[in-house]
């Protein structure tokens, strides 16, 4: 689904991505782990299309276009979903309307009917209960004044309402206390659970492993200066808590 | 800048080069202004003696008064002998002979706003006859009014068969003495609207379509006089949200309302005037006088304005609450994008005992835009328990507009409530990015944005203007984000 080749990216004149190789199937749940610096935000911003990066080679081919090619809210249409580390707050506008206006956007894209506001709600609250939101927080303000457990639930939510193909999410643990992180990993897998059979992957991004005893993931990548340095599955999560990243990443460059 | 706007601006603008000059017609009197010209003006429209009086007392205060120099303003001074005073409406013989014949991309921005077709080819400036027959609606409403006793008129038209209406009220609210627009317009005022509802008639329709087909040849120094009598209420509507061919740029209207015991006057105004071109080159100056008075008790007088048009917008609809227990409303969407400038806001003075007032400002700056907010609240020394409302919001696009808040209050009874809130907010790099994210294409993630901002104000609006003011949001933004 997702073909990330040889992928170098900047910010001003600061390459952060250095090779990066990635390929995600349908189905599969990556985890992409690494320190602080290592670019985990960065390939999240970038496969968004944030402009700020720029992309100075490689390729990323997602479902057999050239994702570089499309503009910010193409890529969200053909089905990438960003939940952001830190969401940004929309004054004035509802939550509900919010959703709504990106789902029809993206129904018309795929040339598909909009749905009316009755047909929206009950899609929506029924998600709403996935994520144990209170429904009060549709009628805020896109995140206006939420808690940062609020905001991540609110990000979750929209990835359930939207339904991408992909979904990367980039530090969704951060700032969360235990039972938060639960909701929110109960979120993550309903999204992987009704997926199975169409078109659906996943991206977890974070630093710790505390997130992935709640999401299983099928693979497990250690992001390092810009590149990946070793993959495996879920148990190297466990060596990355044991022996920490400087640990692993040296005993990767002495294996090597 | 768009495609659009340029052809907008090609359109709306492609009269200007020329609508200073002395462009001698038949029936038009040469620029500059003195007693000769308005004594012209006055007998070309047939007008009886006290009109002319007024005219000259108001031209010779005129005269004594200076250019007001207090707004955020900057402009070049005006030369008023360049000004043509006064010319007949003009035939549409030098506009386009058909829809067929008008810049598709004006078309397309109509059909954007939602503008019936019939009252596109007005707009656009077809020859009229040809397409619409006006004067047959006008008479039809004019029928269904008259058999209720709503008097609704040309300024002119009230001024010949209904002098004593105007002699009772012309500049009851807003003197000639006033201020200097207001001074202008009183010695030269060409036409306007005049409307009178009578003891306890709620008039039956908005004074809307109507007036948007009567509004097209009004002219630069328009002048309206609404007069409510006792338990009676009128909505009117005011402007039109799709560019119309306009070939002055010095606009001084007066707009003067009057409410007596228990009626209510609902006033919305939509501008969309032309408002200069991306590099502030020409565009309309728009200086209005528009007050109220609520001279009876329970009164009501509720302003509703979305200004996005003009290159300088100078308006401070404001309210007199004289009777006791009156209530003044005051909406405001004001829009500067490009290097528009605009400074609007109120007054509300609270005279009479338990009065009330409500403020709800928002203010949008785009591009090299300035927007200023200025208001007043004025509580007198007899004006027991009056309350007044404010909130004013500022909204700024980009890095370059600009927002002020002016507020001034002043208290002569110690029973006043007097609440103002204040905000500024910017739509950022951030937002769009996040909104597109979600699949929203930045345009439509600015409107939803803007839109969210305005609403309070737009639920204020009639319903099918409502609507096309949120199109109108979008058409005057566009191109404004990248």
């Amino acid at each position: 689904m997702l073909q990330i080749t040889n992928l170098h990216a900047q910010i001003q004149d600061n390459e952060i991505l250095k090779g990066l190789n990635l390929s995600v199937q349908a189905g599969e749940v990556h985890a992409i782990m690494g320190p602080n610096g290592s670019g985990k935000s960065t390939l999240a911003n970038v496969l968004a299309g944030q402009e700020e990066y720029r992309v100075t080679a490689g390729s990323v081919h997602f479902k057999g276009t050239d994702l570089l090619q499309l503009s910010v809210s193409e890529r969200a249409c053909e089905g990438v979903f960003v939940a952001f580390q830190y969401p940004i707050e929309v004054p004035g506008v509802s939550n509900v309307q919010f959703l709504k206006t990106a789902l029809n956007s993206q129904r018309k894209y795929r040339q598909l009917d909009e749905l009316d506001a009755i047909d929206f709600l009950q899609l929506l609250k029924s998600k709403v209960q996935e994520v144990g939101m209170e429904e009060q927080l549709l009628y805020r303000s896109v995140n206006e004044g939420f808690s940062g457990g609020e905001k991540k639930r609110n990000e979750i939510l929209q990835m359930l309402v939207l339904e991408p193909n992909l979904a990367i999410l980039d530090e969704t643990d951060s700032g969360l206390d235990i039972d938060a992180l639960k909701m929110v990993a109960q979120g993550v897998n309903a999204f992987r659970n009704t997926g199975v059979g169409k078109e659906r992957a996943i991206i977890l991004v974070t630093h710790y492993q505390r997130l992935l005893n709640y999401i299983k993931p099928d693979f497990v990548h250690v992001l390092f200066d810009g590149r990946i340095v070793r993959s495996g599955g879920p148990e190297l999560a466990l060596q990355l808590e044991e022996k920490g990243y400087t640990g692993v990443i040296a005993e990767e460059a002495a294996g090597s | 800048m768009t495609a659009k706007q340029q052809n907008l601006e090609r359109f709306v603008g492609s009269d200007y080069p020329h609508g200073f000059v002395t462009d001698l017609e038949t029936d038009s009197l040469p620029p500059g202004l003195n007693e000769e010209i308005i004594r012209q003006i006055s007998a070309r429209k047939h007008e009886p003696e006290f009109m002319l009086q007024w005219r000259l007392k108001a031209y010779r205060h005129w005269l004594t008064m200076a250019v007001p120099k207090w707004s955020k303003l900057h402009y070049p001074p005006i030369d008023y002998d360049q000004i043509v005073f006064y010319s007949a409406p003009k035939t549409s013989a030098d506009g386009p002979k058909s829809l067929d014949e008008v810049d598709p991309d004006i078309l397309r921005t109509y059909e954007k706003l939602g503008i019936p077709l019939h009252e596109q080819a007005q707009l656009a400036g077809v020859a009229v006859d040809a397409v619409f027959d006006s004067v047959s609606v006008a008479t039809t409403f004019k029928k269904q009014l008259a058999e209720v006793g709503v008097i609704f008129c040309s300024f002119s038209e009230a001024v010949l068969e209904h002098p004593e209406l105007v002699q009772k009220y012309l500049g009851s609210v807003v003197p000639y003495s006033d201020n200097y627009y207001a001074a202008l317009n009183a010695a030269v005022f060409s036409d306007g609207s005049f409307c009178y509802v009578p003891k306890g008639v709620r008039c039956p329709m908005e004074l809307s379509t109507y007036f948007r087909i009567n509004s097209l040849n009004s002219g630069q120094f328009e002048r309206t006089l609404i007069v409510a009598e006792e338990g009676s209420y009128v909505s009117y509507l005011e402007g039109c949200t799709a560019p119309i061919r306009d070939e002055h740029q010095l606009h001084a209207a007066v707009v003067e309302l009057i409410a007596l015991d228990d009626a209510k006057i609902k006033y919305s105004t939509v501008q969309n005037w032309y408002p200069g071109d991306k590099e502030g080159k020409g565009g309309i100056y728009n200086f209005v006088t528009k007050r109220g008075l609520c001279r009876g008790r329970n009164a009501k007088i509720s302003w509703t304005q979305v200004e996005t048009g003009s290159a300088i917008t100078w308006k401070y609809p404001s309210v007199i609450l004289q009777g006791d227990h009156s209530r003044g409303e005051f909406y405001s969407v004001a829009l500067t994008n490009n290097y528009q400038q605009a400074d609007t806001g109120t007054k509300m003075v609270h005279i009479g005992k338990n009065t009330s007032s409500t403020i709800i400002s928002k203010g949008i700056s785009a591009g090299h835009g300035s927007n200023a907010y200025r208001g007043l609240v004025s509580v007198g020394r007899k004006a027991l328990n009056a309350r007044n409302y404010s909130q004013c919001d500022s909204l700024l696009l980009g890095e370059l507009c600009s927002a002020h808040t002016f507020p001034y209050i002043e208290v002569k009874h110690p029973t006043a409530q007097v609440e103002h809130e204040a905000t500024t907010s910017k739509i950022s790099d951030e937002q769009l990015f996040y909104c597109m994210q979600r699949g929203i294409p930045s345009e439509d993630a600015v409107s939803m944005i803007i839109n969210g901002f305005c609403k309070e104000v737009f639920r204020k609006l009639p319903m099918e203007f409502a609507v096309e003011a949120q199109a109108l949001m979008e058409v005057s933004l566009e191109g404004c984000t990248g």
